[in-house]
């Protein structure tokens, strides 16, 4: 039987506030253990939320940029359960009234088509603590520092079809986020991560199968492996004559396997009600008409006018605009350069980012800034260097730290231009090569590259190509 | 001394008669005698008093006290007061130092008041009789066979014997107003919103309000002063301006429109009660008042629509006990789970347990929509009911409790006989009303004498209103000064 | 009895209460009258009303500027804690 896979992700994106959605604590992540929490993150009796305008503020600014309806009343809500991790005993959340609905989100697939992905809603609401659990003598330790820190919770509708889709999903929010500055991304702290709801079903089939719910999935391959592992794992459990259960599972990195959450086991009912405590959350209109004015432009719209104004193809205006720095990097360094996009964007995405990669750093750390390779860029232009020579150039600008233009004059890279200097090169490989000459003049035209390789050699890569070619055609001809 | 209303206090304080301290220690004397034997201190706060009291007599002195500095209060042991024990009467908080002062606790304590300490209630609030604190039953001091009321018994008790002049409340379904009216006391549940909630313990956040037992309504109306106001640190507080109360009391009663609550005048009210409100309903009218019946339909709601909003509410807001952060831990438990079910289950008493688990199943799937969203409907009703009303007059009357105080033990074998007790309280708490429960006579018992109080309830804000009436029936009237027998 | 002795049990367990073996029909007898009692509600007519969450209706939250206020007092706030160390609160092991 062909099976059809059904995903829907809520991704938890952590509000880059400087204080918590309901108290004035701080966010900042790695401190000592419950130095960051106050009594309203403690839930200590008495006690009262008061809600953070900023979390709002960015709320509505995701909401916006997806296209979303911001909600003109919105309702905190609780959500109740026991876990030493939730000092109340209960999360505030949003449920029936969240402030963010119906949004949507393009994603490119694999063949380059592009697919619409909605999202069904977004709502604030506040993070847990963490339980550790080593050292304690077979007890657990609770940190609450991360009690209160606001998310936001984004829901999308179940129309992904497969774990690259859902990563690709998930990388453009993860995109957007950072362009709106409303979360700081950072995966490994637990900035941005996600539940994956996966079910199967037979091709054709309209209703949903039972669906599992992956927790707390951490990095973009975590989702990866763990939606292809569940798929696996349901299709192979129906087609041996079992049925899935609806039930919370956790992912395994080191088996590389999903299994049942414990803590989840016993059917939770969770008791939703209007938290007493926080009003109606009421947004004017001019807020959002605000925020609307106040946004920045969004990776599609950025990756739309590079493919206009620089005649970028689509691929590489979407590699280019995948994150704010890396696209504003390369700006930086067409508006240095004056002209020769398509120039600026190989350098970036070609050794500007194998360079970031090979020594794992961000666009933001990177060793040469936008204005040296600019600078760089310019020698091509001008024929001071060649593009080979340039690479040689960047490397040493990498592993140096100084800039072009110091490094072509300290090494002699400068390109010969000179048309005796590479006649009398041309000359000598000519003289020193008669039966390939022999051969070229018979006929053998693949042999010209034979001869352009020489001249090279003996001018140390730096004769200029142009020249080298139009100068080598004329002598060999004779 | 101890027979001085605050407002005397604070003018012979201000006149040098006596200072703080020699009052304070006066009093302290009197807790240390009779306090006992009513049950009314969780603790007292002697150290605490002196000290207070050297400090606003040091300010008395320098000429920049205000009218309240030296004025010893008591506070009900819901309000968490930073360094001392705040219990809410129950064994769960039995060993709970508050880090923190409650905004209530905070603005009295600014406003120069002296701390006497923290009086016995009602298990985190939740019952009419005083009967479920962990500590023991507080007795009324008109009768110790009998109950003060509750949930802030205690308060009433120790400002009825006059071992402090006046204590705070808090009043989720009548918690102030039934036992003022059941020691002869004037108590004041304002507005929701008027008074910060912050630091007070929740029980039922939407409904609790705190507020003050009193003798008298002007005495009311000064503390009132003292504790409203926005709370940037509750944002259920509303941001309105705090009217000058006391200012505010010469209000004539001439003109003013006042509403019979028909449903409060049926069956279940005991006839020698009636006639005590009936009394003071007709010097009313002499007075000027115009006096007309109003009805309210969807009152008779009032107490089943509370039985679910209040149990839910509180189901949540009861979670945080968990015996991980602070409060009692079950010993040697042997996994999370046993270490939840059992410090819970040994940490609340009954009543609150019953209300958790109440709270927890009106919000459980299946049944949310027919009973705690039913509810909220009945509460629109409610509230839709005393907004009408107040098109028409401009307080509703009624009594404040259908009997006068009760034997202990009397109810509390029967939930429902005990939750019937504040049917003619709730329905203000449920729409947010400010009400105020004033003595109106006396009925007597089998020989016993047992004050009677009637209940007034206006519109949002309008505890001006409330105090000027009820100060202009205390001018014409003596119920109020009477004071129970051996604490005179 | 509007409620069976399972029903309470499994109101127990999801409120994290213990009851004794002595007191569940006490509480099975008293929760089904309190039940039973709020069951009145059902008959009130309440086609189009609006269900009331808050007792001010007109009322908004306030927000509050996105500020740091608080400073760390993890000493005086864990003073009240039965159980820390390395200013960890501790519990049973937390199986996940």
């Amino acid at each position: 039987m062909n099976w059809e896979t059904v995903i829907g992700l809520e991704i938890h994106a952590q509000l880059a506030t400087r204080s918590k959605i309901f108290s004035g604590s701080p966010t900042a992540f790695g401190a000592e253990p419950n130095t960051q929490a106050n009594l309203v993150d403690l839930g200590y009796p008495g006690v009262l939320p008061v809600l953070n305008a900023e979390a709002v503020r960015m709320a509505i600014r995701f909401g916006v940029a997806t296209g979303a309806k911001v909600a003109r009343r919105s309702v905190f809500a609780r959500k109740n359960y026991f876990y030493p991790d939730l000092p109340k005993g209960y999360q505030i959340s949003q449920y029936e009234r969240p402030v963010v609905e119906d949004g949507s989100l393009d994603i490119v697939l694999d063949d380059g088509t592009r697919k619409t992905i909605g999202i069904t809603r977004a709502h604030l609401e506040e993070d847990a603590g963490k339980s550790l659990h080593e050292d304690f003598h077979g007890l657990s330790g609770i940190d609450l520092n991360r009690a209160g820190t606001p998310l936001l919770e984004i829901v999308s509708e179940p129309e992904l079809r497969s774990a690259r889709e859902a990563v690709a999903y998930m990388k453009k929010i993860h995109t957007l986020v950072r362009y709106l500055d409303i979360c700081d991304g950072n995966m490994q702290e637990g900035s941005f991560r996600c539940d994956a709801n996966v079910s199967v079903r037979p091709v054709g089939q309209a209703e949903f199968g039972t669906r599992a719910e992956i927790k707390n999935l951490n990095s973009f391959r975590f989702v990866e492996r763990a939606i292809n592992y569940e798929i696996e794992r349901q299709i192979e459990l129906i087609e041996g004559g079992g049925t899935v259960v609806q039930e919370t599972r956790l992912y395994d990195p080191d088996k590389g396997e999903t299994r049942p959450m414990r803590s989840k086991e016993e059917a939770n009912d969770y008791r939703y009600f209007p938290d007493p405590d926080l009003l109606p959350l009421a947004i004017e209109e001019a807020t959002i008409d605000e925020v609307r004015r106040s946004m920045p432009e969004l990776p599609d719209e950025k990756a739309r006018r590079f493919v206009r104004e620089h005649g970028l193809s689509d691929y590489d205006a979407g590699v280019l605009t995948a994150s704010k720095e890396l696209a504003q990097y390369y700006e930086t360094v067409v508006a240095e350069l004056g002209s020769q996009a398509k120039l600026a964007a190989n350098w970036v995405m070609g050794d500007l980012a194998g360079a970031l990669n090979r020594d794992n750093l961000d666009v933001t750390q990177s060793r040469v800034s936008a204005g040296s390779l600019a600078g760089l860029l310019t020698r091509i232009v001008d024929d001071t260097i060649s593009g080979k020579i340039a690479k040689e150039v960047f490397e040493a600008m990498w592993s140096e730290g100084r800039d072009a233009d110091a490094i072509i004059e300290a090494k002699g890279l400068k390109q010969i231009t000179d048309t005796s200097a590479i006649e009398r090169a041309i000359e000598d490989v000519m003289s020193r090569n008669p039966g390939q000459l022999a051969e070229y003049r018979s006929g053998k035209d693949k042999l010209f590259g034979f001869f352009v390789g020489q001249v090279m050699k003996a001018t140390g890569g730096k004769a200029n190509p142009g020249q080298l070619n139009e100068l080598l055609k004329r002598k060999l001809s004779g | 001394m101890h027979t001085l209303t605050v407002s005397e206090m604070s003018a012979g304080l201000r006149a040098r008669k006596f200072s703080s301290l020699e009052l304070t220690l006066h009093l302290l004397g009197r807790i240390e005698r009779l306090g006992p034997g009513l049950n009314a201190f969780v603790t007292v706060t002697a150290d605490r008093a002196l000290a207070d009291a050297r400090a606003a007599d040091e300010r008395n002195a320098k000429g920049d006290g205000g009218p309240l500095t030296g004025v010893p209060v008591a506070h009900k042991d819901i309000f968490c007061t930073d360094g001392i024990l705040t219990t809410c009467a129950s064994r769960m908080l039995s060993n709970f130092v508050a880090p923190y002062d409650a905004t209530v606790v905070r603005k009295w304590r600014e406003a120069g008041t002296v701390l006497l300490g923290k009086t016995n209630m009602d298990e985190f609030a939740m019952g009419s009789s005083n009967e479920t604190s962990f500590y023991g039953p507080v007795r009324n001091p008109w009768d110790h066979a009998r109950v003060p009321g509750g949930s802030s018994g205690g308060s009433a008790a120790a400002v009825a014997a006059r071992l402090a002049p006046i204590a705070s409340g808090t009043d989720t379904g009548g918690s102030i107003r039934q036992p003022a009216a059941l020691t002869n006391l004037t108590g004041l549940k304002p507005t929701y919103g008027r008074v910060s909630r912050y630091g007070m313990v929740a029980f039922a956040s939407s409904l609790d309000q705190a507020g003050v037992l009193a003798r008298s309504a002007e005495d009311a109306a000064l503390l009132l002063e003292a504790m409203a106001g926005f709370d940037p640190n509750d944002s259920t507080s509303v941001d309105t301006p705090v009217p000058r109360y006391t200012a505010e009391l010469k209000q004539p009663l001439q003109g003013l429109r006042i509403g019979l609550i028909k449903e409060f005048f049926g069956e279940g009210l005991d006839p020698a009660v009636e006639r005590c409100v009936r009394g003071a309903i007709a010097l009313l009218q002499r007075e000027g008042a115009v006096v007309k019946d109003v009805s309210l339909p969807s009152l008779p709601l009032s107490v089943p629509t509370y039985y679910v909003v209040a149990p839910a509410e509180c189901s949540s807001n009861l979670s945080r006990f968990d015996g991980v952060r602070f409060g009692h831990r079950c010993e040697q438990p042997k996994d999370l789970l046993d270490l939840y079910r059992r410090s819970r289950g040994e940490g609340f008493g009954d009543e609150v347990k019953r209300r958790i688990m109440t709270g927890t199943y009106v919000l459980s799937a299946g049944y949310y929509d027919a009973y705690y969203l039913k509810a909220q409907k009945c509460r629109a009703l409610i509230a839709g009911d005393f907004a009408r009303a107040f098109g028409e007059v401009d307080v509703v009357l009624s009594p404040t409790s259908p009997t006068a105080a009760f034997k202990l033990g009397a109810k509390t074998s029967d939930p429902i006989a005990m939750y019937l007790n504040d049917i003619y309280s709730i329905a203000a708490n449920l729409a947010g009303l400010p009400g105020i429960s004033i003595p109106c006579g006396f009925i007597n018992d089998a020989g016993t004498e047992l004050p009677v109080g009637m209940q007034l309830v206006g519109p949002h804000f309008g505890e001006s209103r409330l105090l000027s009436v009820s100060h202009q029936y205390q001018l014409r009237t003596e119920w109020h000064k009477r004071a129970p027998k051996g604490y005179a | 009895m509007s409620l069976t002795r399972n029903q309470v049990e499994g109101i127990a367990r999801l409120a994290r209460l213990e009851i004794t073996e002595a007191q569940m029909p006490v509480y099975v007898d008293s929760l089904s009258r309190i039940i039973d009692f709020v069951e009145q509600l059902a008959a009130a007519d309440t086609a189009d009303v609006e269900p009331m969450a808050h007792p001010l209706a007109q009322q908004v939250q306030r927000l509050r500027p996105d500020e740091v206020t608080e400073t760390d007092r993890r000493d005086k706030y864990q003073h009240n804690a039965p159980s820390v160390a390395a200013g960890l609160y501790l519990v049973p092991k937390v199986i996940e």
